[in-house]
């Protein structure tokens, strides 16, 4: 059994929270004390319907204003797979809260309500699935039950999403007609669609392939701690220099020459240990210890790569960065911390090229800075060099964050686009 | 292209995250502290400890807020395992914060330690300047715990304010504190109950007795089951009986519910919660039935 992290995007009027309700409730993660708790809040607050959004609204204040305030994380399993969704409100810092919940997202739903079809924010939300790289993009259109489930409507909201993912980029992107409300599709395919021959959501969320997602090509290990136990006891241990990390890309071998980052000198790896015993590969995301055949001076922060594919050194970073601060500004001259991988340094904006509007991707040079939840294309100068992929190519060495230094908030989350 | 299916396991992913988390830690922060109370998860996650620092021992001590109340075979479970790892166990004492007039115990039938020992552990914080602390809370036990953060920032007076949290992408974590504020940092976040009793099974980890079917005296109250002890203040209309129970979660005598129970496996004990449909603060946590917000309002005082 495998994780599979989905992000589902709407709103509580596209069905979403209903959605999410009926997979948790039909794969007996919903218990019937919380059921209790909701449906006696539904009927203190005189809903005539079990209102499953209080499932996910964790919060007091979420509660009494009826509203999303944050990223909640909800958990289910079958038998095939574990689930975790990343459900991220639709109205209120949507941007922020959607990009957040993409970064580690396998799989996004992005659900739309049959009766009005490709919506502006169906095109944000698309949008943003792309720009986080998300690998697998679900379009559940739903509420069939209202356009009388007609596969005219369907392949008409299909097109339009298809002409437009096409100037995206987007990825593997799949279609499913459902109703959430009835069932329709959700966990097992629908009697009322016979036209539909494609699989049920839930079917097509236990089955869709995620391990060749991760990039299993170019070797990247971010030395993340350096494992010495001085041992006075055992000569074995006394001795002993493991650099620990999580893989960030590719596949290392005990007998490969790898090099290291920023000296360039190339050793070979001696073994990769765990505490369970040593192992004859590793790849993302296993935690694992390296052990190399040669004294290196090596610390966190530094990189372990392939010395016939190398991450760029660079100190210049050009990046789509989501802003995410409520008061300050993103602007040239600004200050901030960045921190890639084990690596944090600082950081200068050195120029703003573009604010893109979400909404119609409209690419606006005038601007002059970015505020809560805006997203543009900007150009870095750190202190140290960082060792950085596209993100294209790899999301783990690609992103980054920025840290306000007076506050010490995360402030920006960024996508790697160009470095030197 | 590749031959090989380069697909990894629940439990290799979940606990290949918390070793990365706690390695964060580790290299970050300069003191930071893990909370070991002998309940499940926070043995679950001694054992990612170990693994994330193997063959160096665990370099940080272990803290226990004891509240006077807890379960003996829990305690004694608690000193075996520090003394077998040579860990160094703060032990933070809700009774010492009595002593000290820190607080004021609560009097009557329903009288509970369990809101004191956020002063305790808030005092213990500051006394030994721990700027880290690693809790086992999981995401799935409770919905204000749903939308917590893995780092999780509190204040100078130790509070969490569940408005205005810090953003987490990816597996880059924001370290940045000033002096005296802390992190809450929970490795377990992304683990469910169930996911927890299958990593105990797959790595034959010890756990108290407790958890096991075992015969007790027992009492009802609000549908609970509870321990009939001297720390427990029971009614004329609340009489003992005996019962087959175990508990499925390990707090203090005086508000946690034993479940009946004959499970005396781990097996029974995963095949028992797989077909549960009660959660388990719901079937068996007092301290959570005060309100619909009881957790998050706790919590924002700087509980666990």
């Amino acid at each position: 059994m495998d994780i599979l992290r989905f992000a589902t995007a709407g709103s509580v009027d596209d069905g979403k929270s209903t959605l999410i309700g009926r997979l948790l409730f039909d794969s007996k993660a919903i218990f019937e004390d919380q059921l209790e708790a909701v449906e006696r809040t539904s009927r203190d607050r005189g809903t005539e319907y079990t209102d499953l959004s209080l499932l996910t609204d964790g919060l007091r204040a979420e509660r009494e204003q009826g509203i999303t305030i944050d990223v909640a994380y909800r958990y289910f399993a079958t038998p095939k797979r574990k689930f975790i969704i990343a459900d991220t409100p639709g109205h209120i810092q949507y941007t922020r809260n959607m990009v957040t919940g993409a970064s580690t997202a396998d799989l996004a739903i992005i659900l739309i309500d049959a009766r009005k079809g490709v919506l502006e924010q169906s095109r944000r939300h698309a949008f943003l699935t792309t720009l986080l790289r998300v690998p697998h993009l679900v379009l559940a259109v739903n509420k069939m039950d209202l356009v009388d489930y007609s596969e005219a409507r369907f392949d008409e909201i299909r097109e339009e999403f298809t002409a437009f993912a096409s100037k995206l980029n987007a990825s593997d992107l799949t279609f499913i007609p459902i109703s959430a409300l009835h069932g329709d599709n959700v966990v097992s395919r629908s009697e009322n669609m016979p036209w539909y021959e494609g699989s049920s959501l839930l079917h097509h969320l236990e089955h869709v392939h995620i391990a060749s997602d991760r990039n299993l090509v170019d070797v990247r290990f971010p030395v993340q701690y350096v494992i010495r136990p001085h041992s006075a006891t055992s000569q074995e241990l006394h001795d002993y220099r493991g650099y620990a990390g999580q893989v960030a890309g590719g596949v290392l071998k005990p007998g490969d020459e790898v090099l290291h980052l920023p000296s360039g000198l190339t050793t070979t790896i001696a073994a990769i240990d765990t505490f369970d015993g040593p192992v004859e590969e590793a790849f993302a995301p296993m935690s694992v210890t390296l052990r190399l055949a040669d004294d290196i001076d090596i610390s966190r922060g530094d990189m372990i790569c392939r010395p016939n594919n190398q991450p760029h050194v660079a100190q210049e970073i050009d990046a789509m960065v989501s802003w995410m601060a409520d008061g300050v500004k993103l602007q040239p001259r600004s200050k901030l911390i960045i921190k890639h991988t084990t690596r944090t340094a600082r950081a200068l904006v050195r120029d703003l090229h573009y604010r893109l509007d979400v909404n119609t991707l409209h690419r606006d040079e005038s601007a002059t800075a970015l505020g809560l939840n805006e997203i543009g294309r900007v150009s870095l100068r750190t202190t140290q060099p960082l060792f950085v992929d596209d993100y294209a190519r790899n999301r783990l060495t690609g992103g980054f964050i920025l840290i306000d230094e007076a506050t010490n908030g995360t402030v920006g989350a960024g996508m790697i686009v160009d470095a030197h | 292209m590749l031959q090989r299916d380069y697909t990894t396991s629940q439990l290799d992913v979940l606990e290949a995250e918390a070793i990365h988390i706690m390695r964060e830690v580790a290299a970050e922060f300069e003191r930071p502290c893990l909370l070991f109370s002998g309940g499940k998860d926070s043995i679950v996650m001694l054992r990612v400890a170990e693994k994330a620092f193997w063959p160096a021992p665990i370099p940080f001590p272990l803290m226990h807020v004891d509240t006077g109340h807890n379960f003996p075979e829990v305690i004694e479970f608690r000193d075996r395992r520090v003394a077998e790892l040579g860990a160094r166990l703060v032990v933070a004492s809700v009774q010492a914060s009595i002593d000290a007039g820190r607080v004021v115990e609560q009097t009557g039938r329903r009288a509970s330690r369990n809101r004191l020992q956020t002063t305790t552990l808030l005092d213990a914080i500051e006394e030994h300047g721990f700027d880290a602390v690693f809790g086992g809370a999981r995401r799935d036990e409770e919905k204000a715990r749903a939308k917590e953060r893995v780092f999780s920032f509190r204040d100078e007076f130790g509070q969490w304010d569940p408005k205005n949290q810090r953003p987490e992408l990816w597996n880059l974590y924001n370290t940045k504190i000033s002096r005296g504020e802390h992190i809450r940092v929970f490795p377990l976040s992304n683990w469910t109950e169930l996911d927890v009793w299958h990593y105990i099974r797959r790595e034959g980890i010890e756990i108290p007795s407790i958890y096991f079917s075992h015969s007790r005296t027992v009492f009802e109250r609000d549908a609970m089951l509870l321990a009939d002890s001297t720390v427990v203040q029971r009614g004329d209309d609340e009489p003992t009986f005996e019962a087959v129970v175990r508990y499925r979660t390990v707090g203090d005598m005086t508000c946690t519910g034993a479940v009946a129970s004959t499970a005396t496996t781990i097996d029974q004990i995963i095949d028992e919660i797989a077909a549960t449909r009660i959660t388990e603060r719901g079937a068996t946590r007092a301290d959570d039935r005060a309100s619909e917000a009881a957790m998050e309002d706790r919590k924002k005082e700087g509980y666990f």
